[in-house]
């Protein structure tokens, strides 16, 4: 297999299970160039290097940019579509500094790690209320009882979105993440569905914050909402709903599929998941190894704005970069023994979050979620088996997890 | 290591420290000495004119962590006041000598105190070690009047901030057009001295101090060269450092107030031109040709060359076969006004300086610095996320300026850096006569 097509395989749902040997290939080409002229960055080095360089951005193609095609229904009715989701929706992951900085900055001075911590009691409680619904029944279906339920319902509750709304919110979830895969953003179908999701919930989040401004309520979406003062301008309604849509997205599968690789990784490893039950105070080495072992995001796309030499390679402008952090963190070039699942293992700098200033906003709240799902797991599943191995895979390539996880157990405690 | 005196380090601060540390790690197992001239362990000089100045950190709290065990033999209180290559020995100010087989110079640097006239006065500060920077900080927490600040250079104008945070009244004379303007030229100083206007700094560029003078021993007031005359309570000297090489008099080495100088191995090199290849230098004291820089003779005063020269040197003393020349990239922050300002590289002979990411405006930018077509220094104001892409840029002497198509990058303008004319530059010729034995 020529290396220019081994990204295709990537995607191929096949490898879907495993992608490891895959990326293993890849990384013998630190940067490989492939046929559609996208260039595939898979060591750790290479991808660290990249992450602190000015010269990859993540904004989409600006829409004043966008040429005619000729063919009059793209130019008169999808083509202001997509104008309309790059102009109107670009959440701050799609952004460059200095307008990233600035979101970022909102974001940041209300996700406070204060608020996270606050909702610890509230994730337990969640996690206790999910699994006690499996009482009685001899097989788990992890991702519909626990893993996906869970981060929506953590997530409209740190928002401020009222908990009878919340079964809406699971519908928009599931539609908007499939929006993240590369495959979905080339296809213009999937473009007009995502649209249709954007304004659905754009109408509701507009209303919601119209109402968070009359009666401001101790949650993010209040904070967001807040006037202006002198040394913090208000924050501007299309970029307030662009933003929570983007936690509401970008912190949902991305948690669902932690548990579940978590889940699906303890299984596999008997002796791993005995001493997390004996000793929960394991769970934060746990998590970490996890996210380096089987991380919720494969890889992030980016564009090269000049040239950029890097591991021997030179990335022309304007080309497009895929970071494939998963196969970072499996480089045996930085870490010893890469695919074995070692909580123990000292040295463990991973790409999970991503890195640079797009690292993941919402690492704490993820680190806390799947840190009480695991240990509460493992603690009160009697007995648990895998039903199939592998899972069910759900097709996305980038944000990869199983479809969902049967397990077989023998009570709940 | 073959003899029984061992290793002797001089100079027991950041790079005496490190130095010492990696001498240990790098597996020497024979006797080590450290000799420091204040009584205090190693601590960290950062903070001091920071933290510790703000109120915010004790001065007796800023020492610094020890990785290994050094098991050494430490002569604490006691300067080093001469070197005795043929004899092997240095000889301390209470009499002592300290026999070496091999020997780390890491005496680093002290502060210049004010030179001119009321140079006695009661009142008049500067901050090098731990002692100077509580007995600053004491003043200044009952200080009312005026602070005065003699010099804009980095010190000069971290205090400033930390006055300000505080609440005092403060003048800063400088005779250049802006603060910082020797490290960073004019055209980025001009920013921080709106900064520092804006914080409420009393900025006094192009004139110099010409007396201070004093009430019952206490300074009360300074004259300026512009005939200016400014009630005061408090002065800080800022006025540079000086190299502590003096106790190198007579030792044959080639040492004066700009450093000893060393070959590119971090050995100190004597009079005659030789490397003595048991005598090697590192951190603020150590002037050696710095292979990323054309080989020019420098000298850095900055915490990371300590690290760093203090560890090479110790690797190459531990492999007398194989020395190893010792490349750095000098860099430096400072925290002041609410700024982070990092430097990589070093600045001084830049012809142009172009700003490559944000800009002035914003408050936050990354600017570049250039000489003859090649990118030789970068400095970030609260901008740092961007510069170990530079400063790799910059290592490998890349044109200037090193990045096109970036984000947040305005239309790039070369400017000219505005540095002011070279002080004399300080020689290899020392001050006294060479020492016979030399």
């Amino acid at each position: 297999m020529p290396e220019d097509t081994l990204f295709a395989e990537v995607l191929d749902p096949r490898n879907r299970a495993d992608p490891y040997p895959i990326y293993a290939r890849l990384r013998r080409t630190p940067v490989a160039r492939q046929r559609d002229g996208a260039y595939v960055v898979s060591t750790h080095a290479a991808i660290r290097s990249l992450l602190f360089d000015p010269r990859l951005s993540s904004e989409d193609l600006p829409p004043s940019r966008r040429p005619p095609t000729g063919n009059p229904l793209k130019d008169w009715l999808l083509n202001p579509i997509k104008n309309r989701i790059a102009n109107a929706h670009r959440p701050l992951i799609f952004r460059d500094p200095p307008d990233h900085d600035t979101l970022r900055g909102f974001v940041m001075s209300e996700f406070t790690i204060a608020r996270v911590n606050d909702l610890h009691g509230r994730v337990a409680a969640l996690v206790d209320g999910l699994i006690e619904t499996c009482r009685g029944r001899d097989t788990v279906c992890l991702v519909d009882d626990l893993s996906y339920p869970l981060p929506v319902a953590v997530i409209c509750d740190l928002l401020g979105v009222p908990e009878q709304d919340e079964p809406q919110f699971h519908a928009w979830a599931t539609r908007l993440a499939t929006a993240l895969e590369p495959d979905a953003r080339r296809d213009e179908e999937a473009r007009r569905a995502t649209v249709e999701t954007f304004d659905a919930i754009a109408d509701y989040m507009r209303a919601l914050i119209r109402q968070k401004r009359r009666q401001p309520a101790d949650d993010m979406l209040s904070g967001l909402a807040r006037r202006g003062t002198r040394d913090r301008p208000a924050m501007g309604d299309v970029d307030l709903i662009a933003t929570a849509v983007l936690l509401l997205v970008a912190g949902h599968e991305t948690t669902v599929n932690l548990i579940t690789n978590g889940m699906l990784t303890l299984l596999r490893h008997p002796d791993e998941l005995a001493r997390l039950k004996a000793d929960p105070e394991r769970a934060p080495r746990v998590i970490e190894e996890l996210l380096r072992y089987e991380p919720p995001v494969h890889f992030r796309s980016r564009k090269t704005l000049g040239d950029i030499a890097v591991a021997g390679a030179t990335i022309p402008k304007g080309a497009p970069v895929i970071l494939l952090f998963a196969a970072g963190n499996r480089d045996p070039e930085r870490f010893s023994e890469p695919d074995r699942f070692d909580p123990d293992r000292a040295d463990i700098q991973h790409f999970g979050f991503g890195g640079g200033l797009h690292y993941c906003v919402g690492a704490p709240l993820a680190r806390i979620e799947a840190e009480i799902a695991l240990v509460a797991l493992c603690r009160r599943l009697r007995d648990p088996k895998l039903l199939a191995d592998p899972p069910p895979y759900r097709p996305g390539a980038s944000l990869r997890g199983p479809e969902n996880l049967g397990i077989r157990i023998a009570g709940i405690l | 290591m073959s003899g029984q005196a061992g290793i002797v380090v001089v100079g027991a601060s950041l790079a005496g420290l490190r130095g010492a540390e990696a001498l240990r790690l790098g597996g020497y197992e024979g006797p080590l000495t450290l000799v420091g001239d204040e009584p205090h362990r190693p601590y960290d000089r950062p903070p001091l004119s920071k933290h510790v100045l703000a109120g915010e950190l004790a001065a007796d709290a800023t020492a610094l962590p020890q990785r290994v065990p050094l098991r050494a033999c430490w002569r604490l209180g006691s300067a080093a006041t001469g070197l005795d290559r043929r004899a092997k020995t240095v000889r301390l100010a209470d009499g002592s000598s300290v026999a070496y087989d091999k020997l780390l110079v890491a005496t680093g640097a002290r502060a210049r105190k004010w030179p001119g006239e009321g140079a006695g006065l009661g009142g008049v500060f500067t901050i090098r070690g731990r002692d100077e920077a509580a007995a600053l900080r004491a003043a200044l927490a009952r200080a009312s009047g005026r602070v005065l600040i003699v010099g804009g250079g980095l010190i000069g104008c971290e205090a400033a901030s930390c006055c300000r945070a505080l609440g005092l009244p403060v003048t800063l004379v400088d005779p250049n057009a802006t603060p910082l303007a020797r490290a960073l030229g004019t055209f980025v100083g001009g920013t921080l001295a709106a900064r520092m206007r804006a914080a409420g700094v009393d900025l006094r560029p192009g004139t110099q101090v010409r007396a201070l003078e004093g009430e019952d021993g206490q300074v009360c007031r300074a004259r300026l060269a512009d005939g200016a005359t400014i009630a005061v309570g408090l002065v800080i000297a800022a006025l540079g450092a000086v190299r502590d090489t003096d106790w190198l008099a007579m030792s044959g080495l080639k040492a004066d107030i700009g450093g000893l100088t060393c070959d590119g191995a971090c050995r100190a090199i004597t009079r005659t031109g030789e490397p003595d290849p048991d005598i090697f230098a590192a951190g603020d004291v150590a002037r050696w040709p710095n292979p990323l820089y054309g080989g020019r003779l420098v000298a850095v005063e900055h915490w990371g060359n300590a690290v760093e020269q203090a560890a090479h040197a110790a690797r190459n003393m531990l492999n007398p076969d194989d020395p190893l020349p010792y490349a750095h990239l000098p860099a430096f922050w400072s925290s002041q006004f609410g700024l982070n300002i990092k430097m990589v590289g070093l600045a001084d002979g830049a012809d142009s300086v172009a700003i490559v990411q944000g800009s002035r405006a914003a408050g936050r930018f990354l600017a570049v610095y250039g000489r003859d077509g090649r990118s030789i220094a970068a400095l970030s104001f609260d901008e740092a996320r961007w510069l170990p892409a530079y400063a790799e840029r910059i290592a490998v002497g890349a044109a200037f300026p090193p990045i096109r198509g970036a984000t947040d990058q305005p239309a790039v303008e070369t400017r000219a850096p505005g540095f002011p004319p070279p002080r004399p530059i300080p020689t290899d010729r020392g001050r006294m006569p060479e020492a016979a034995h030399a």
